[in-house]
């Protein structure tokens, strides 16, 4: 186990760093994925939107003694579709819904989350739905999580082509026979899944974090839709277990102030996105003929 | 079996509640190169998404052998992808191909190869591997061409295509249609607010002006009798120069219809 021995004793045995390290995992591929289509469809300040949609629903659902995933979820659904419902008819205007999405949802956090915090239950309640709780996850988490990613990787390797398509030009599916609507149904969906889980992992604010930064960073690296998902997943993987490890060990780094697992993971993200494309970008363009 | 590729009987066409097209009538022959022809706002993109479906007539039919998804090519006037979109020139034209389809893109011979020719057709190879964003307008133009054209449709519509393009640019885009209406058979609809770039090498015009459309050969649309009773006021046809003008008279215009090296087309 040479390979494995710069890990601090005992940290593959924990079973809260295991279920952080699946959650993390689920969390990064997921975000990848739907991030790259959140990006390339210029909707990464919906995206953004949702996650604050997001969190009302994680905070209701602890105030009702519920999982929080299963708050964030529904959250990110219903300000998903209930975007999608508003019609549009330039894209600027996506904005200007979404802007107001977000405040709402985070306004009704603000309300959720001071109930909670004023009835004396769970003064830790807005840091988790926040800022995540990644290390005080409970057991049964880890089954609704690969359900989660599971779902989401479907509908990735059901409907790439027709997304990416239709993030070129809506007009375009449509006149080969297809269905931009379907298309966006299917984009929310991945996008509230994806929103959800990392909002368990680096929480509902940060989540944004997790799904365009390795996304974006992937996007600069390579010109080929299925390379470009492939290494964002990549990169938010490393992100995100690079993350737990650095958290875990700056408890030593700091004597006993150990910085939250949401910084850490945020601080590689934006790391690997200010050095690679300067760095690789160059590299991995393809050589020119003629 | 349907004789033309595209008839269009009577249509009326709106946008937003206001009538933009009202009864125009025209119909394309397989394999011609069709110029759809009038200034902006006249309704040149409205009608192209009537044919192509993606906008609801109120009127009229549109009928002829290239109907339906399998039979139509289309290249939109503009559009705005994202720069870092993660698409080779290359993958566009595949996603022309198999773009509508799901399930996972497995490698497939046949798709490599029909790529690769429509990537060669419109001279496209030097940039194939290049990402889209990193791409002149011109090279865009021709990497969508390439993909309207790779599932073999029938009828291929153009919005605009020469639009912001240079005369070199222009000349080998109106070369390469011109030559796979020619050698595959494609009725070709293309549409311009200026008629020269394609007055050479088109076999029909298709004029919309004041709601209405005047449809024919060239010599037989661009005339000032012709555009006149389209407009429903007199308008000259002036050939300067080898070049066509059209002007409605009274206006203000830097070319007298008397002077020597003016020719009025009647
Ligand atoms: N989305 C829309 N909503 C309302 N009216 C529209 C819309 N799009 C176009 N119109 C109107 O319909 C008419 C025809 O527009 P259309 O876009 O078909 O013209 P065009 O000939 O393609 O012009 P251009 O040369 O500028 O592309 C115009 O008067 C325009 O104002
Ligand atoms: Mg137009």
């Amino acid at each position: 186990m040479t390979l494995l021995s710069f890990l601090p004793a005992g940290f593959l045995d924990s079973g809260p760093v295991q279920r952080a390290l699946v959650t993390g995992a689920v969390a990064a591929v997921i975000s990848a994925i739907a991030g790259v289509l959140t990006l390339i469809r210029g909707q990464s300040f919906a995206g953004h939107a949702l996650t604050d949609v997001s969190a009302a629903g994680g905070a209701a659902a602890v105030l009702f003694g519920a999982g929080p995933l299963a708050g964030f979820l529904a959250g990110a659904l219903v300000g998903g579709f209930g975007m999608e419902t508003v019609e549009l008819r330039r894209r600027s205007e996506r904005d200007l819904v979404a802007g107001i999405m977000l405040g709402l949802g985070l306004g009704v956090s603000a309300l959720i989350l001071g109930r909670i915090v004023s009835s004396g239950s769970n003064g830790g309640a807005p840091v988790t739905i926040l800022f995540g709780s990644l290390f005080i996850l409970p057991p049964g988490v880890i089954l609704p999580v690969s359900i989660c990613g599971a779902v989401a990787v479907v509908l990735a390797a059901l409907f790439t082509r027709p997304l990416l398509l239709a993030a070129l030009d809506p007009d375009l599916l449509t006149v080969q026979g297809g269905s931009p609507r379907l298309m966006r149904l299917v984009h929310l969906t991945m996008l509230a899944l994806a929103v959800a889980v990392s909002s368990l992992t680096v929480g509902a604010i940060l989540s944004t974090a997790f799904l365009i930064g390795p996304a974006a960073t992937a996007t600069r690296l390579s010109a080929r839709p299925g390379r470009t998902m492939a290494l964002a997943a990549i990169l938010g993987l490393i992100a995100g277990w690079g993350g737990i490890l650095m958290s875990y060990k700056s408890y030593d780094w700091t004597d006993g102030h150990a910085w939250p697992v949401s910084f850490c993971i945020v601080a590689l993200i934006v790391a690997a996105h200010l050095l690679l494309p300067p760095v690789f970008g160059r590299l991995l363009k393809p050589r020119q003929k003629g | 079996m349907d004789q033309d590729a595209l008839r269009v009987d009577g249509l009326f066409l709106s946008r937003s509640g206001r009538t933009v097209l009202s009864g125009v009538s025209f119909a394309l022959a397989p394999g011609s190169f069709c110029g759809l022809i009038g200034v902006n706002g006249s309704g040149k993109t409205t009608l192209i998404r009537a044919l192509l479906g993606l906008l609801p007539a109120d009127a009229g039919g549109i009928e002829g052998a290239a109907r339906g998804h399998r039979a139509l090519g289309y290249v939109p006037q503009k559009i705005d992808a994202d720069p870092y979109m993660p698409l080779r020139a290359r993958d566009v034209v595949a996603l022309g191909f198999d773009g509508h389809r799901y399930g996972l893109p497995l490698p497939s011979r046949r798709r490599r190869d029909r790529v690769a020719a429509m990537l060669a057709a419109v001279g496209a190879d030097a940039f194939a591997d290049r990402r889209l964003g990193d791409l002149s307008g011109g090279q865009q133009q021709r990497i969508f061409i390439a993909h309207a054209l790779v599932r073999e449709p029938q009828l291929l519509l153009l919005d605009e295509p020469l639009a912001n393009l240079d005369m070199p640019s222009i000349a080998g885009i109106v070369s390469v249609l011109k030559r796979i209406a020619r050698e595959s058979g494609v009725t070709v609809l293309i549409s311009s607010h200026d008629v020269n770039p394609l007055v050479g090498a088109l076999d029909r015009v298709i004029y919309l002006a004041g709601g209405g459309a005047v449809s024919g050969r060239p010599d037989e649309v661009l005339r000032s009798g012709v555009l006149s009773r389209l407009y429903g006021h007199h308008i000259d046809v002036l050939r300067v120069h080898g070049r066509l003008v059209i002007v409605p008279a009274g206006e203000t215009h830097p070319i007298a219809p008397d002077e020597p090296h003016v020719e009025r087309l009647e």
